[in-house]
């Protein structure tokens, strides 16, 4: 109950700040931070709950938005049915890539999550229609009101997005799902000999996330006025959205939420006041030192400073 | 009498290797089961194909009249049958009686609370309880075979494999283990047991089959099972 | 799409000398994971490295594969590095580390490629050397030079790995500790050791790897990515544990390479390794001739 009363605050105080007179600068940072929520959330919902690595985020994330580009030009579909149409090809590309690899060993899994990147990426650069190399300029639709900018309205709809997202990840942890994952990724041989349908669970897992990343990236194009493969589908998304979660912490999904705040914090920082290639290798180094040294992220080192003290 | 497990030239290759060659058995009702054989013979190979981890290549697996070799291993453990593994393979990060919740919600699709009881009813019989909220990873070497035990039989099975569960024990660690697999026996458990200590399988088994190299070469009572001249070439090499 | 013959034959041609040079940058990773099992999504990215430490070299007026060939022993000597690191802090903690291992060597890979942003930029570099840029004509075909050092050295090297494999004492000790671990412990040998000289081997390769690729092309750092998809699927086509069968597969990727090049131009042929991988992951995940 608890929760859903704080998940109500964070979209009141949302909506509260996109109403504001706040400095615009801080929406367009804001919008980054929660569509990283987004994502660390969905990696860890197959990553961290089941142990599969996928490397492919910036792929399920980019034809979100490209879905959602086809939609508007085609249609003009409004944001919501974006959103929604993103999601459920996402997903069904994440259920697809499941299919075929969730069958083997986990690395063969995150190899093909590669392997999306680079196919989907060069369907794309091929695709005149979406504007294929050089990319596609795109007019945003008049302000909904109350918002002021369109700006805002979209930091608005990515908080609306994180809540969602995180609530998908509490309800699939805490219920029977959740510990059917874990049993899978401490031991999948012997969660199936006891009854766990391993395969199914983690279609369901590879499912949802995918839907989830292609949910965040659904804005993207109107947030940008411009889609292009290139940084669509940068591996820096992939990076990230496996960072967050190791950082933060994978068991929980508090986890993906502090790791998305403290790294995407970190990255807008350095990105500003050095460059965006320090940036990236700052990203790497932080994960390869959380792996080796805080395998359980800030959440477990938490735990550790807590009981040390009592 | 039907069988309730019948294995009908059952073969298994791994490329150029044959791990199983054209094993058959057939199993009785609450029958209690001794398979021996020296190692690399295919026991756990046996026992993969029968509990779904592996896919026969040849031959049939009927479970209770039914035939299961297509079937993945997560519903051959809902219609019955239950297996240890000879290396234990706890669920790490879950304390000692939410490894048992797994097969209870999974198995026996019991809400958590029921399924918490019924958990540690299971404890108290194998003598785990007071351990029943600690860390599984925390387990001394003697309980983490008992929590193998446990986490199979809260799948409730009809059908229970006990692959080398004893290996390392000492002898009073053996006997308690023998008396749950009695006990478990009683309540009209069919039980299949893989040992290499043969005090223990000659103690528990009606019957006992051995292989090698993948056959079936000796089959009967345990007393006729050591005098055979092809089991002692088996264990002792020609 | 102008179709004959002559461009079908020639596009073969290129196709075989490109697939045994693929074949020749996939053997390292055959090695470390096909036999080890470290999951080294970092291989081309250390190959990588190994491009631009023999850009370095040969700028001093060295010929880009004996650059490749000094730089060895130091590569050996980082594989045994990496490998000792990742054996310490995952693989002796047991099976948990199984996300954890990928995640280390996937951010391995990313800093790597990042260092080398930073140090080199993201433009392209290629080797200068005499035989780059003429070709060789034979009758109506022109073979590229570069193409056919590389194919020459690919061959080499492809056929030293794996005679050392299958002949030398510490060779065939590798192939073991691949097959049957315990059984190598009981005959007192130590795994670790074994794996250790493995991984170097392996790292050591991709140096002279990396020298080939510079020949043969120009490098940037973002390259790994697309080699990432070349070499598994060159290891994955042929089966975990066959060296006879990577170069079976390289010829396979080179070949389809080259037709899908000719047929539908640049822009598709990245893609081809990538499908290829996922069409045999979904077909016959063991490949050619997987254990």
């Amino acid at each position: 109950m608890t929760y859903w009363i704080g998940a109500l605050v964070v979209l009141a105080a949302a909506l509260g700040a996109a109403l504001s007179g706040m400095n615009e600068y801080f929406f367009y940072a804001a919008f980054v931070v929660l569509q990283f929520v987004v994502l660390a959330t969905a990696w860890n919902i197959l990553g961290g709950y089941a142990g599969y690595v996928n490397f492919g985020t910036a792929a399920f994330f980019a034809i979100g938005a490209y879905t959602a580009v086809v939609l508007f030009k085609w249609l003009g579909a409004p944001l919501a049915v974006q959103i929604v149409a993103a999601a459920l090809v996402s997903g069904l590309l994440g259920f697809g890539v499941g299919m075929l690899t969730l069958r083997l060993r986990g690395i063969f899994f995150a190899i093909a999550t590669v392997a999306v990147i680079f196919i989907m990426e060069t369907m794309m650069v091929n695709w005149r229609y979406v504007g294929g190399a050089t990319g596609l300029q795109l007019l945003r639709p008049d302000v909904i009101a109350p918002f002021d900018s369109y700006t805002r309205m979209l930091f608005a709809v990515m908080a609306l997005l994180a809540v969602i997202a995180v609530s998908v990840a509490r309800y699939v942890q805490t219920s029977w799902i959740g510990r059917g994952l874990r049993a899978i990724r401490d031991s999948e041989e012997a969660a199936e000999c006891s009854g766990v349908p391993t395969l199914k669970l983690k279609l369901f897992a590879c499912t949802v996330s995918g839907a989830l990343m292609g949910a965040a990236g659904a804005p993207m194009p109107m947030y940008l006025s411009f889609i292009e493969p290139a940084s669509s589908f940068n591996l820096s998304y992939s990076v990230s959205a496996l960072a967050m979660p190791m950082i933060g912490g994978t068991a929980h999904w508090l986890g993906p939420i502090i790791g998305a705040l403290l790294l995407g914090s970190i990255q807008q920082i350095v990105t500003v006041t050095i460059s965006n290639e320090i940036n990236v290798l700052v990203v790497g180094v932080l994960l390869v030192l959380f792996v080796v040294l805080a395998p359980d992220g800030v959440i477990g080192l938490f735990k550790r400073w807590t009981r040390y003290f009592k | 009498m039907d069988s309730i497990l019948q294995v009908t030239g059952v073969s298994k290759h791994f490329g150029g290797f044959t791990a199983l060659s054209e094993v058959s058995v057939d199993i009785a009702p609450g029958e209690r089961f001794g398979l021996i054989g020296p190692n690399g013979s295919g026991k756990t190979t046996l026992i993969n194909c029968i509990s779904g981890s592996l896919r026969n290549d040849g031959g049939s697996i009927r479970f209770e009249g039914e035939e299961i070799s297509a079937l993945p291993a997560y519903k051959r453990t809902r219609r019955g049958i239950a297996r240890s593994f000879q290396i234990p393979r706890p669920f790490r990060s879950m304390s000692v009686i939410e490894n048992l919740l797994v097969p209870y919600e999974y198995v026996a699709h019991l809400k958590e609370s029921e399924a918490e009881r019924q958990a540690m009813d299971i404890l108290r019989q194998i003598g785990l309880a007071e351990r029943a909220h600690a860390l599984s990873n925390q387990l001394s070497q003697v309980e983490l075979r008992k929590l193998e035990l446990a986490r199979a039989m809260a799948a409730r099975p009809r059908l229970l494999i006990s692959d080398e569960a004893m290996a390392g024990l000492s002898g009073s660690e053996v006997d308690e283990v023998l008396k749950i697999l009695f006990d478990l026996n009683a309540q009209g458990i069919t039980i299949i047991m893989i040992e290499h200590i043969m005090q223990a399988v000659m103690r528990f088994s009606q019957r006992v089959v051995c292989l090698d190299a993948g056959r079936i070469i000796c089959e009967g009572a345990p007393d006729q099972i050591v005098r055979d001249p092809g089991v002692q070439r088996a264990y002792l090499g020609a | 799409m102008i179709f004959s013959f002559d461009l079908l034959f020639e596009a073969l041609i290129f196709g075989v000398l490109l697939g045994c040079f693929y074949a020749a940058v996939s053997i390292g990773l055959s090695v470390s994971f096909g036999l080890l099992d470290v999951p080294n999504v970092a291989h081309p990215a250390v190959m990588i490295l190994g491009s631009y430490a023999t850009y370095v070299v040969a700028s001093y007026g060295i010929d880009p594969i004996v650059a490749g060939v000094i730089l060895m022993p130091a590569f050996f000597v980082l594989g045994i590095l990496i490998y000792r690191f990742y054996y310490e802090a995952f693989e002796k903690r047991g099976t948990e580390a199984g996300v954890r291992g990928l995640a280390f060597f996937f951010g391995l890979a990313f800093i790597i490629e990042v260092g080398l942003i930073l140090a080199f930029g993201v433009d392209q570099r290629m080797a200068q050397a005499a035989y780059i840029g003429s070709s060789l004509e034979l009758g109506e075909y022109r073979i590229p030079y570069r193409m056919l050092v590389a194919f020459g050295v690919a061959l080499v090297l492809t056929f030293a790995l794996t005679v050392y494999l299958s002949k030398t004492f510490t060779g065939r000790a590798i192939k073991a500790v691949a097959q049957d671990e315990p059984a190598l412990r009981l005959m007192g040998a130590n795994p670790v050791r074994i794996k250790q000289w493995a991984f170097g081997i392996a790292t050591g390769v991709s140096a002279l790897a990396g020298a080939m690729l510079i020949i043969v092309g120009p490098v940037e750092p973002a390259l790994d990515r697309l080699y990432i998809g070349r070499t598994f699927c060159v290891v994955v086509l042929a089966g975990l544990g066959s060296m006879t069968g990577t170069l079976a597969a390289g010829l396979i990727l080179g070949i389809a390479e080259s037709i899908v090049l000719m047929m539908l131009g640049a822009s598709w042929a990245p893609a081809v390794a990538f499908g290829l991988l996922l069409i045999v992951l979904g077909i016959r995940p063991q490949g050619l001739f997987g254990r």
